[in-house]
């Protein structure tokens, strides 16, 4: 914390102030928490599903590609929903939203299993395809007709668009299927036999090996549930916020990301996840806040997340290794 | 050779912890002399080496190096002094060339262009030992004997006076072990000395010019290799007398449970590791697998537990062919198994007692009904074996890490005996516990062979005499000789497990 007060004063801003305008903003008033719940529903998916993947040491840093693909599929379903009943398009979306981010993330657990591709470097390296065919789908054979030269899809039909509280941005469907999906995500975890495969796994491969656990079903079980819940994420954003394809930036401001931090921060428990969703949604909101009052960049909330996050593996080192001063072997002897 | 020794090594002792590794031991080396390096495992021959290259420090004794004293702090410093090693694990890096790795382990590399100059010194030393390698071969590209030849490339660059060499020859083939003494032969004609640890007899009568014998931490004999021969070694190295029966009586014994016929398994280094082994065990009966570790024992109970594919050959549990069945399905089929290197294969050592004792069945009744795990079965699973086999423990939901490891091999014991397997594969049981467990988790054997086929690999001849009916000794990948406790002298024993055949 002190660090990223630092970080603050360096720029010449008073840390406790910019504290204050921070969480005070996106916490304390009505405008501000509402768009700090808005922010908090994917990261809460995405975090959820994470802390599976985590858990089963399957390091899943391509949340964000995840849930760019969902969003493919989903717009796919959503461009071409005039002819289905109105009931059946929202379902069908998020179907296919938790499909594509399903597919995007099975492929890296099958690279590694398969051909013991290295899972961060795949799932990282397809965050950047993800985006790219985004980018080409809203630039080229997706491009609206009616948005005036903007490189969006059209919008799509009514029947595609989430419901909204009242006088926010809360789509509370999506926040509910968040909840509903970190509790199970908690109970596929503590209390199924799935889930102790999962956690068998993470602690120690090999006995997961010779207890008969197959390491590619556990790898593909973990990073299907977390690749389809960032696909949840990314259709609940494009159904709820947008109602269309956009740049991949602007769907998904680095969720994936920083969901990472979020699922650590919680200790890889999906219930955690909720709270501490809260309160990373309300940083994102706040250095919207500093932007504008303080004329600070909102790098500065990266960086202030980056410390975070890195002080917090810091104190899981300390917590797991005692630091113990001795005597040198050679002047002990 | 009356000579100066180059090396005098004068009442080393050094203990770890409460074990004492090595106890005054005293041994010379003269130049231009072969010396062998024989023991058992755990008779101290990688501690006393550890010790001259400067892993680690004599509690007490002296090192004389050329008649002054010398103080090995460091690999480098032994370096310095002409102390160079050949591990029995090779340290290359598999994705550079051969004199890229060479050039690594050079102490004096220029920093910029290090492989300058390397190419014609690595000629000369070719040339000189007739050792042959290809320096812009990568290291993944080579054999296991192309590998060693590095290695041993690696420390001649050094000029050493002293080469030591490390069970050097358990990767090899004959032919290449043929070419590796070759060697060994120029580089001693030359004035310099070599140690060779070994535990293949044959190849100690063939090469050394003495002897030295380790036994418990203490030498038990040095000889001249002319004047001795392999069942006098066997003696020095496993003590005199007749193995005695030690068995706790036996049990009737039943049909035949396990039936393995002429196993061939492919190892790690993609030599064979197992090659025709053929043995059975019936039920009641505990077969002790002795030998020297690293002879085919992992693989062995690897194969038959589903781990490790079986090249050919047949694996018969009760007339069902295990050989190409899952891990799963063996299991189930009725096979535990207690797994050497505990933390590591046996428990996940972050997660609870009660999460470690179900971790084979908990997929089954009662530990899971319909995919969901069923604590209460678990915890009271659990708290079972920690009364029954008395884990000292705070409860069942302690993390196995905090356990000691005499009480983390009770937890395995536990959970493998109480799934009441049909073969029970107990690979080192008590290789580094307290007497305490030791005894216990040997009792426990002992009451479950009432039921069950037990395959016992230990390095103990004292615990295989102790507990079982049967025993067979392996070399090498190969069953060298089956004996009854009792039946033979200590010296067969340990000429079997040097590779010689006995006949009983």
């Amino acid at each position: 914390m002190s660090a990223a007060g630092l970080v603050f004063a360096v720029q010449g801003v008073n840390p406790w102030t910019a504290l204050w305008k921070i969480f005070g903003g996106s916490f304390c008033r009505s405008f501000g928490f509402f768009e700090t719940m808005t922010k908090a529903i994917p990261l809460i998916l995405i975090s959820a599903g994470l802390s599976i993947a985590f858990r089963a040491r399957f390091w899943n840093i391509g949340a964000e590609g995840q849930l760019l693909f969902g969003c493919i599929l989903a717009t796919g379903v959503g461009l071409h929903s005039s002819s289905l009943p109105s009931y059946c398009v929202l379902p069908l979306m998020f179907l296919a939203g938790a499909t594509g981010g399903a597919l995007w993330g099975t492929l890296p657990a099958l690279l590694r299993e398969k051909y013991r591709v290295n899972e961060v470097i795949s799932t990282l390296m397809l965050n950047y395809i993800a985006a790219e065919a985004v980018q080409y789908l809203i630039y080229g054979p997706w491009k609206g007709k009616t948005q005036w030269g903007f490189p969006y899809t059209d919008n799509f039909p009514p029947a595609a668009s989430l419901p909204v509280i009242p006088g926010t941005r809360i789509h509370w469907l999506t926040l509910l299927i968040g909840l509903v999906m970190a509790c199970a995500a908690y109970f596929l975890l503590e209390r199924s036999s799935m889930g102790f495969e999962i956690r068998v796994s993470g602690e120690n491969p090999e006995a997961a090996r010779r207890s008969g656990i197959s390491p590619l079903r556990v790898s593909l079980l973990v990073m299907g549930l977390s690749g389809g819940l960032a696909g949840l994420a990314g259709t609940g954003e494009l159904c709820g916020v947008h109602h269309h394809l956009t740049y991949p930036w602007a769907i998904s401001s680095g969720y994936g990301f920083t969901a990472i931090i979020v699922a650590w921060m919680a200790m890889l428990n999906p219930l955690w996840c909720i709270p501490v969703s809260l309160l990373f949604a309300g940083l994102l909101v706040g250095g919207d806040a500093i932007q504008t009052s303080l004329g600070l960049p909102f790098a500065t909330v990266n960086v202030f997340n980056g410390a975070i996050l890195f002080f917090l593996m810091l104190a899981e080192f300390f917590r797991e290794n005692k630091i113990s001063l001795k005597r040198s072997a050679s002047a002990g002897a | 050779m009356h000579d100066r020794p180059v090396l005098q090594l004068d009442a080393i002792s050094r203990s770890f912890g409460p074990v004492q590794a090595l106890s005054e031991v005293s041994i010379d080396l003269k130049p231009g002399e072969i010396l062998g390096l024989l023991g058992a495992n755990g008779a101290g021959k990688s501690t006393l080496m550890n010790i001259l290259c400067g892993l680690h420090r004599p509690d007490s004794g002296q090192i004389n190096i050329n008649g002054s004293k010398a103080d090995i702090r460091s690999p480098a410093e032994a370096a310095g002094l002409g102390i160079g090693m050949v591990h029995q694990h090779f340290m290359l890096v598999p994705n550079m060339t051969v004199s890229e790795n060479i050039a690594l382990s050079l102490l004096h590399c220029p920093f910029f262009n290090p492989l300058s100059g390397l190419e014609k010194s690595i000629r000369e030393r070719s040339e000189q030992f007739g050792l042959t390698i290809s320096p812009d071969e990568f290291v993944i590209n080579l054999s296991a004997g192309e590998r060693q030849r590095v290695e041993l490339m690696k420390v001649l660059l050094l000029s050493p006076r002293i080469l030591i060499l490390d069970e050097p020859t358990s990767v090899l083939t004959p032919r290449e072990a043929a070419a590796l003494f070759a060697v060994l032969r120029r580089f001693s004609s030359e004035g310099r000395s070599a140690i060779f640890i070994s535990h293949k007899l044959e190849e100690v009568m063939q090469i050394t010019n003495r002897v030295a014998v380790m036994k418990n931490g203490r030498l038990s004999g040095v000889v001249t290799t002319k004047e001795t021969d392999s069942h006098e070694l066997a003696r020095l190295m496993l003590g005199s007398g007749t193995a005695g029966a030690g068995n706790a009586g036996c049990v009737r014994q039943g049909d035949k449970t396990l039936d393995v016929s002429s196993l061939t398994v492919i190892g790690d280094s993609g030599t064979q590791a197992l090659t025709n082994v053929s043995f059975c065990i019936r039920s009641g009966e505990i077969l002790g697998i002795a030998g020297v570790s690293g002879n085919g024992q992992r693989e062995l109970s690897e194969a038959i537990c589903g781990l490790r594919p079986v090249h050919s050959g047949r694996i018969f549990l009760n007339g069902i062919d295990l050989a190409g069945k899952s891990v799963r399905s063996i299991n189930e089929a009725g096979v535990s198994a207690i797994p050497e290197e505990r933390i590591h294969y046996g428990v996940a050592a972050g997660l609870s007692i009660t999460d470690n004792a179900i971790l084979k069945d908990y997929y089954q009744q009662p530990f899971s009904v319909n995919h969901m795990l069923q604590n209460e079965a678990a915890r009271n699973h659990a708290s079972g074996i920690i009364m029954q086999y008395q884990v000292s423990a705070p409860g069942q939901d302690t993390p196995v890490r905090y356990l000691s490891g005499g009480n983390i091999q009770k937890v395995i014991a536990g959970r493998e005996i109480e799934r009441r397997p049909i073969l029970l594969i107990a690979s080192h049981p008590t290789y580094g516990l307290d007497v305490g467990a030791t005894d216990f988790i040997r009792s426990q054997l002992l009451l479950l062979r009432h039921s069950s086929a037990i395959l016992l690999i230990s390095e103990s001849i004292d615990e295989l005499i102790r507990l079982c009916d049967r025993i067979a000794v392996i070399c090498a990948g190969r069953i060298t000789g089956e004996f009854l406790p009792g039946e033979v002298t200590l010296e067969q024993i340990g000429l079997m497990m040097g590779g010689e055949s006995v006949n009983l």
